[in-house]
């Protein structure tokens, strides 16, 4: 019963959104989270829209996206802790929808961790075991412990643990109930970055071994990134996009996905003709060339797009060497703004004719010390890197609130 | 000279700890020395002779063990009944938003803010105008409400600094509502239902003003009390006044005790 997984050995780049079939048998749909037409509505204001969504079992599922979007209000559905506006949650064949918490095969990990403070660590992990009618709870809270490697604390109190091991008391209380669904709510929100990084690679060990569905809530994408199988990344309400993270990262589907997960580079382009499978986009005086799959917006001559590009994709020579350049590879003008020095990679912003910040991250192998602000550069990328998203949207969807507020 | 005012400097703040205690307290070694005393006369103002006298027969003084069991028993009453309301009352104000919440929120610190002689004559007023027999009933009726709001305001701030995540975490962990109240709300609101409870027990007990306009001929320990100063003042108040501090400090110690042993078992 292994997760289903992305391809790892698959170009990132290929648009897959669906899983590969062959791991799609009958039995390993009898454990699926099975979100129908769910929203939720507090008075006037809607924090959840109308969604479907179905979580694989066995799968390492994360609900991405930033403060407000209604990913918690999704898990507190799942969880039973809030009330459905409408729509049903299903687990496995079973609805669940009218039953309350304590009825649901299904437990959390709360933010903040939630322990019992009159409560010693192995009365918390006990809890669940207990409320169930089970006597004999020693044995397993022991194991339980040991897995999260807190067998020597069984008797503190949570006050005298620290975060991280709070953290694992609370997901160790959480699994021992063998549930079918661990819902994770920002578990690691309060723990400083290191640990967290730790507690990551924790996490997806414990799912490994134990091969319970876990649905993950974060804002931070390079945590949902690093865990989960499947990523749905939400925004206002609805899924924006779901699927792996490398497929999310290299195909996202709106500008709210490009930004949101990782830098994007955009430059608006007119469609100017088709040759093949790709397509010709004029760009100021410039020619791009789009794989013709990669674009999600209508693909017809003289159709406006937003064409994207992942900075780390990108090569920067100098323009005295532009000749050396291979061909058939997509280009640009520009002069070197600022550059920064962060040890693995520089990051330089270009401004170029047709996009006055362009983001590159240039790997520190074979330097080019020519590369500094003031020069005139060509930029240039291998075209199957290029994405093209419907121009009717909003550049700035999903740019981080900080950047946001310096911008206005 | 210099060296002395540094010294005193620097242990500053013990001796004014020191000296506060020692004012605290002054009154309570007083009581417990003249317990020992063996007046001459009917009046326990003057120290004569040691002895254990009254330690032998504390009850030996006629009416007071009676005034003080009713006391007690007055006591104990009042702290269940305003205990069990306050409780409910707190929650109430704090988990639920309903009509006129801010109202009863503000009315219930009323009790508090009113000068207790008005609030007794107006009770024995209601008394009377309902045709009340004044004893017991009454003085109880009266406890419990001067009380409330003393347990309202320890319990309400408790329950307000509770983490409403733990219900919800216990309901998670397949505990019903009835457990997870049992289970996980009563024992984390206890210290707060504790000092409430604590509180209007001492009230209680020694009240005086209210219970005096409202007792009738029903006599308790502290109306005891005033009543012999008229006449004189048996050693034996002393030895129960004596007797209700030392069980506070045992009550005390061994709550520290207990605390201690646990936390060093968890450690």
């Amino acid at each position: 019963m292994s997760p289903p997984r992305a391809p790892e050995g698959a170009p990132p780049f290929l648009p897959s959104t669906s899983l590969d079939p062959t791991m799609t048998s009958a039995q390993e749909h009898g454990g699926d989270v099975r979100l129908t037409g769910i929203s939720k509505t507090y008075g006037s204001f809607t924090a959840v829209r109308p969604l479907d969504l179905t979580v694989p079992q066995g799968s390492f599922f994360a609900l991405l996206g930033a403060s407000g979007c209604g990913k918690t209000t999704t898990l507190r559905m799942i969880a039973g802790l809030e009330e459905p506006s409408s729509g049903t949650v299903h687990l496995g064949e079973q609805d669940v929808t009218a039953l309350p918490p304590y009825k649901r095969p299904v437990n959390t990990v709360f933010q903040s961790y939630a322990l019992f403070p009159h409560l010693d660590i192995f009365e918390n992990v006990a809890f669940g075991l207990r409320r169930r009618g089970i006597k004999s709870v020693k044995g397993q809270v022991g194991e339980m412990l040991d897995l999260v490697q807190l067998g020597e604390q069984a008797r503190k109190k949570p006050h005298q643990l620290s975060g991280g091991q709070q953290q694992r008391v609370a997901v160790a209380r959480a699994l021992i109930n063998h549930p079918k669904v661990l819902l994770l709510d920002e578990p690691l929100g309060a723990l400083d970055l290191k640990l967290r990084r730790q507690m990551q690679l924790e996490l997806k060990r414990i799912q490994t071994e134990v091969g319970i569905t876990f649905i993950h809530v974060t804002h931070d994408q390079e945590e949902a990134m690093t865990m989960a199988d499947q990523v749905a990344v939400m925004n206002a309400g609805r899924v924006e996009q779901l699927g792996a993270p490398a497929d999310l990262y290299e195909n996202p589907r709106t500008t709210f996905v490009a930004n949101f997960l990782g830098t994007s580079n955009f430059i608006a382009a007119e469609i100017a003709g088709r040759s093949g499978d790709d397509l010709t986009l004029k760009a100021g005086d410039g020619k791009l060339t789009l794989p013709a799959e990669r674009c999600t917006a209508p693909t017809t001559t003289g159709g406006k797009v937003i064409l994207g590009v992942r900075p780390e994709k990108i090569s920067l020579t100098h323009a005295d060497d532009a000749g050396q350049i291979p061909e058939g590879r997509n280009r640009i003008t520009g002069r070197i703004a600022d550059s920064s020095f962060i040890g693995v990679s520089t990051q330089y912003v270009v401004h170029s004719p047709v996009c006055d910040a362009f983001e590159v991250y240039a790997q520190n192998i074979e330097r080019d010390t020519r590369l500094v602000p003031g020069v005139d550069v060509v930029l240039h990328w291998n075209p199957a890197h290029t994405f093209g998203l419907d121009a009717a949207q909003d550049i700035e969807a999903g740019v981080e609130k900080v950047e946001e507020d310096a911008s206005a | 000279m210099a060296a002395f005012f540094r010294w005193l400097s620097g242990k500053f703040v013990v001796i004014a700890g020191l000296l506060t205690l020692a004012y605290l307290l002054l009154p309570n070694v007083v009581v417990t020395v003249f317990s020992f005393n063996k007046p001459k006369g009917r009046f326990n103002y003057a120290w004569q002779d040691f002895s254990l006298d009254a330690w032998k027969d504390p009850c030996g003084v006629a009416d007071m063990c009676g005034s003080l069991s009713l006391s007690l028993q007055i006591a104990a009453w009042a702290t269940i009944g305003a205990t069990v309301l306050g409780t409910m009352i707190a929650f109430a104000l704090v988990r639920y938003r309903f009509r006129a919440r801010g109202a009863v929120s503000s009315l219930i610190f009323l009790p508090m803010a009113m000068p207790e002689v008005v609030m007794a004559a107006s009770l024995l007023t209601l008394f009377l105008n309902m045709g009340a027999q004044l004893g017991f009933w009454t003085i109880l009726i009266a406890h419990i409400m001067f009380c409330l709001s003393f347990v309202v305001t320890a319990v309400k701030a408790r329950v307000m600094s509770m983490d409403p995540r733990l219900e919800q975490a216990a309901q998670d962990l397949y505990a019903g509502p009835v457990q997870t109240f049992v289970r996980v709300t009563l024992p984390i609101a206890a210290p707060g239902i504790a000092a409430g409870a604590l509180l209007a027990f001492a009230l209680s007990f020694d009240d005086f003003i209210i219970t005096n306009f409202n007792a009738g001929s029903t006599v308790t320990f502290p109306m005891f009390v005033w009543g012999s100063a008229q006449r004189g003042t048996p050693v034996q108040i002393n030895v129960i006044g004596t007797a209700m501090f030392l069980v506070a400090v045992v009550l005390v110690l061994g709550g520290m005790i207990v605390s201690k042993r646990r936390n060093k078992q968890s450690a």
